[in-house]
């Protein structure tokens, strides 16, 4: 009885030992998981991080299921014993559920018997970044591409070991390049040989790339501070500065030490006033009477007296500033503590910059080009109406707009960008062809001899079309989409690019300099034009019928401005007030560069476009700004060219 | 020398005699002085009415009597609104600024109060510190020398370089636009030291003025611009009827002609465009009191094409005709833009004149460009029986104004 009693207790327990080593040590990382299941199951983003490390560092491979199955919220946890599973929906309310260990299926279990693990965006981005070093050696190339974004956007030294592991074995070059260049920047924030991370920072040298100088910049970043006596040794001085001298004003300096609490805050004169406020006593403080300290020294005086008596604070003297500020050593010191790093991080950067501003430059030089090509088509059409026939066109902003709301009724009608776009320009052309000749014919032509009532009439031609506009089409601006292929942008590196746009808008100004030249001196229309043009009444006697000359010229110049409207339609959006932006810019175009001439006009074109960009490069928050010293630049201009870069010469020049 | 000059220019006299009755009358009708029958708002209107036919005056001095089709005169009229309203403003702000910090236990220095007032207007663009421009705004008589003083010098300046250079017509024409516009952009800015697009606002409380009601205080502006518009008639009247005013009629019908005559063009030139750019000056420092606020968007190049609207449509070339032309246009758009005109049914289409007002405007001003050239003074013409030259054909000579065809034939 008592030998069956101890054996089935032995056998009792060694069923519960076995259960024992059973229960804890189930699998390698089930039991990490029953050590972190606290922290699983609350969930926070604040305290989740060991229990991810904890995964990320075991070096099992099971972990990457794991993070994978806990990142898109199929880890469930079974209530009854806390265990961790890979969940999978089946029909109804129930769950396959997989070991992580094994792979394999433990069963069909209902949803109110589970707990599913519910990671909120912050621990799945914690996740991500434990998954990169799992997914750097994936077999998908898309995810090995993935893990290097996730890298670039949180780098962390404890991927620089995965991701050196994972290079050797790179078989695509494209992500080998991008993970060598990625290693590179890893060694120099986190890595922990100096020499090589100075050899790294030697060999990016004169890169461009953003990415370089992001994690360039925090080496050497620096702190101002004060210190009474000698700078302590150990500190990575970037330079020493004296107080008064260059960019630190006492003042600031002064600061500084009441910041560090190395010297007395000075009273500001909110406090001296409060003070003497709070010592009212029978209309008078410190024993002056409260009407007279409406003036500086009186308070001065009065606040004097409330320290003698121990009732204030005394203030700070100008000459105990002086003698705090000598008394103490200001320096800027390196974040970064070591001297030989943050050297070569100074040189690599200045050397970055030489290249950075040539890079800008040439930007700059592009936007300038840009912006001179959008004046130029701006003001082409203008170049016919008012350079070669003298007449004041103010409406021509108007044609422009008339141009690009035609492109985006076109669109409107056909879907398909490119075709629109095809379909739009020649429409436009007629549509302000049209109009340009309708308004010669009706008004224009009989003001010929008057050109400041040109000036006035077709002003009034101008507003009645805005407003027409806004009738039409309702205040708010339309949208004239470019074609897939004209969005994006050129980029040679991270400091000189350049939006396709604009390249076609260059390449367009160019053909309508083209077309210009071919029609003026190529054709019997740009022959007549400049015989009547030179001289009316002889061209008249010649057989060459003025009336029609004047005509079809007003209609090609007021065509030309449709197609620009068009053009500008696509990166401007396209409103009633579209024209009017661009209406005083065009004139001063074609008169800085020359009435009469096309290479005037494009001389024009490119010196405001350069000067504007340059001015906003000087000033870059404020383009109003450039605008203002632009026009500015343009009536000084006219003092010393009245006639324009390229001036006529002799009786072509008119009076 | 005033009687004859009046007996010689019989239409000032009659000019001033219908002000004086538009004066009374109004005086006699409004809510401030009068009857009530006519209100504060809108005897506001009729006062800022009478300054813009003081400006459209300056205008038609400048164009319709020299031929220099200024596009910049609502700049300079806008600088004058600038130059008052930095005051007005200043003064009002001082006022709420003393009376708030009376109540500190500790009376406030000149300097605090100064730095609160700095607080209360630039707090909208982000900055508590007095530009340089505001350095007379505590005083009401530089500023009032201001509003002559800073149209004066720019519009001399801007006209010396502009005239000496011999940019005549429509260059100038487009030059002068592009200085409103590079003033009315340089404005826009929030540094330029007025409150940027903000403009400056409250302008219609006088300060120190708190207990005149409104209705008081707009019959004073009323009067105010009436008087102005007055002076400012005669002033015209005076230099356009005398040896100067033939001198600048020959500049605009043929300015070569008067050079080799021997007078200095550029010096009368010069001379017209300062004095009508002060007149405008003075008439928006009238003007802006009575609007409340000004902003940027108030001399736009646009607002100055419309100066030239007015004087063409009531008639270039005679004075009445310009005050005209102010007084008709812009009333007749407040009426129809201000939503009081009735809806036109046309049966397919209802015609909304708040859509469709300046559409009428800017056809009719082609019309009268085109059939009107004389604009609604020349009615006066019919009904005065005084003739035009009946000039037709084509202009013999190159340029404008030069005998045509058929006048060489008789």
């Amino acid at each position: 009885m008592r030998t069956t009693l101890l054996a089935g207790l032995m056998v009792l327990l060694s069923s519960l030992a076995a259960l024992a080593q059973q229960v804890p040590e189930p699998a390698p990382v089930q039991s990490i998981l029953q050590e972190q299941s606290a922290l699983i199951q609350k969930s926070s983003r604040k305290t989740i991080a060991p229990a991810i490390a904890a995964l990320a560092e075991s070096g099992l491979p099971q972990a990457q299921a794991v993070l994978e199955a806990w990142q898109v919220k199929a880890l469930w946890m079974r209530i009854s014993d806390g265990m961790f599973f890979r969940g999978e929906k089946l029909e109804g309310q129930t769950y396959r559920l997989f070991d992580f260990d094994t792979g394999q299926a433990v069963g069909d279990v209902a949803k109110s018997d589970l707990k599913q693990i519910k990671p909120n965006s912050g621990i799945r981005a914690l996740i991500a970044t434990a998954l990169v070093q799992f997914q750097l050696s994936d077999p998908d190339p898309s995810r090995r591409e993935e893990a290097l974004l996730a890298i670039e956007r949180a780098p962390a030294g404890a991927l620089l070991a995965p991701l050196r592991a994972s290079i050797p074995g790179e078989t695509d070059p494209v992500l080998k390049v991008r993970k060598m260049r990625i290693e590179q920047l890893l060694t120099i924030a986190h890595g922990t040989d100096e020499a090589r991370r100075v050899a790294t920072i030697q060999s990016l040298s004169g890169d461009l790339g953003l990415d370089v100088r992001a994690t360039l910049n925090p080496l050497v970043s620096t702190q101002l501070r004060a210190f009474a006596g000698d700078i302590p040794a150990g500190l990575n001085v970037a330079r020493r500065v004296a107080p008064g001298a260059g960019a630190l004003s006492p003042d600031a300096a002064y600061d500084l030490l009441v910041a560090a609490k190395l010297a007395p805050a000075r009273l500001s004169s909110d406090e001296i006033r409060t003070t003497l406020a709070a010592h009212i006593e029978g209309g008078r403080v410190g024993g002056v009477p409260l009407a007279q300290l409406n003036k500086e020294d009186a308070r001065t005086r009065a606040y004097a007296a409330l320290v003698e008596a121990g009732q204030a604070p005394a203030r700070v003297s100008a000459e105990q500033i002086t003698q705090s500020l000598n008394a103490h050593v200001f320096a800027e010191i390196y974040d970064e503590p070591s001297a030989v790093m943050t050297h070569a991080a100074q040189a690599a950067l200045t050397s970055i910059a030489t290249q950075v501003a040539v890079g800008q430059a040439v930007d700059l030089t592009l936007d300038a080009l840009s912006l001179a090509s959008i004046y130029f088509l701006a003001a082409i059409g203008l170049a016919i109406t008012f350079g070669v026939m003298g007449v004041i066109n103010m409406a021509h902003g108007e044609f422009i707009m008339m141009g690009a709301y035609t492109g985006y009724v076109v669109q409107q009608v056909i879907p398909n960008h490119t075709v629109s776009i095809l379909v739009a320009v020649p429409l436009a052309f007629a549509v302000t062809f049209a109009a340009g000749v309708a308004m010669e014919r009706l008004v224009i032509r009989w003001l010929y001899n008057r050109p400041l009532e040109t000036l006035l009439a077709t002003f009034g031609i101008s507003i009645a079309l805005q407003q027409l506009a806004k009738n039409i089409f309702g205040t708010q601006a339309r949208p004239l989409t470019a074609p897939g292929w004209l969005d994006g942008a050129w980029i040679i590196n991270d400091v000189v690019s350049i939006s396709y746009i604009r390249i076609a808008i260059f390449m367009l100004a160019l053909i309508f300099l083209g077309v210009f030249l071919f029609i003026m001196r190529r054709t019997r229309l740009g022959l007549e034009t400049r015989a009547v043009t030179q001289n009316r009444a002889m061209a008249g006697s010649m057989g060459i019928n003025p009336e029609r000359v004047n005509m079809l010229t007003f209609g090609l110049g007021s065509g030309i401005a449709g197609i620009a409207g068009v053009a500008i339609g696509l990166f401007a959006k396209v409103t009633s007030e579209l024209g009017s932006d661009y209406i005083v810019q065009s004139f001063m175009t074609v008169v800085v560069g020359g009435v009469g001439n096309i290479w005037g006009t494009l001389a024009g074109a490119t010196m405001i476009g350069f000067f504007q960009k340059g001015v906003e490069w000087l000033n870059p928050s404020n383009t109003l700004a450039a605008q203002t010293y632009m026009i500015v630049f343009i009536i000084v201009f006219i003092q010393f060219r009245p006639r324009g870069i390229i001036a006529l010469k002799g009786r072509a020049a008119g009076d | 020398m005033s009687d004859t000059f009046l007996t010689r220019n019989p239409s000032t006299l009659v000019f001033l005699a219908v002000l004086a009755l538009f004066v009374l009358s109004v005086t006699l009708l409004a809510e401030g002085a009068g009857v009530g029958v006519i209100s504060t708002s809108f005897v506001k209107t009729l006062g800022k009415t009478l300054c813009l036919a003081l400006v459209a005056l300056a205008m038609d001095l400048v164009w319709g009597y020299t031929g220099i089709l200024s596009l910049g005169h609502f700049a300079f009229f806008g600088l004058g609104g600038y130059m008052i309203g930095m005051w007005l403003m200043y003064a009002r702000t001082q006022a709420i600024v003393v009376s708030s910090l009376s109540e500190a236990p500790i009376p406030a220095t000149d300097s605090e109060i100064v730095d609160a007032i700095g607080n209360q207007i630039f707090g909208v663009v982000g900055s508590s510190e007095f530009p340089l421009i505001w350095m007379f705004a505590d005083s009401l008589l530089l500023q009032l020398m201001l509003v002559v003083a800073v149209p004066g010098v720019l519009a001399l300046v801007f006209g010396w370089l502009a005239f000496r250079s011999r940019v005549t017509g429509v260059y100038l024409s487009i030059l002068t636009q592009a200085m409103t516009l590079g003033l009315a952009l340089y404005l826009f800015q929030n540094d330029s030291g007025l409150r940027g697009n903000n403009g400056l606002s409250g302008l219609q409380n006088l300060p120190g003025m708190d207990h005149v009601p409104q209705a008081t205080l707009s019959i004073w502006f009323f009067w105010a611009s009436a008087a102005a518009l007055a002076l400012g008639y005669l002033f015209a009247a005076w230099i356009v009827a005398g040896k100067f005013g033939s001198v600048l009629r020959g500049i605009r019908d043929n300015e070569a002609r008067v050079r080799f005559l021997g007078y200095s063009v550029e010096g009368y030139k010069l001379f017209i465009f300062t004095v009508t750019a002060i007149i405008a000056g003075i008439a928006g420092a009238l003007y802006y009191p009575q609007a409340g606020i000004i902003n940027p968007a108030e001399i736009a190049p646009v607002a100055s094409i419309y100066l030239a609207v007015w004087v063409a449509i009531g008639g270039r070339g005679r004075l009445y005709g310009a005050v005209i032309g102010a007084i008709f246009v812009s009333l007749v758009s407040s009426w129809f833009t201000g939503g009081q005109a009735p809806d036109l049914d046309l049966g397919f289409y209802t015609l909304k004149w708040v859509d469709w007002w300046l559409i009428v405007l800017g056809l009719s001003f082609v019309l009268v460009t085109l059939f009107a050239p004389r604009g609604i003074g020349g009615l006066v013409d019919l009904w005065s029986d005084r003739r035009q030259p009946d000039r037709h054909g084509a202009d013999l000579g190159p340029g404008a104004g030069a005998l045509r065809e058929k006048e060489a034939e008789q």
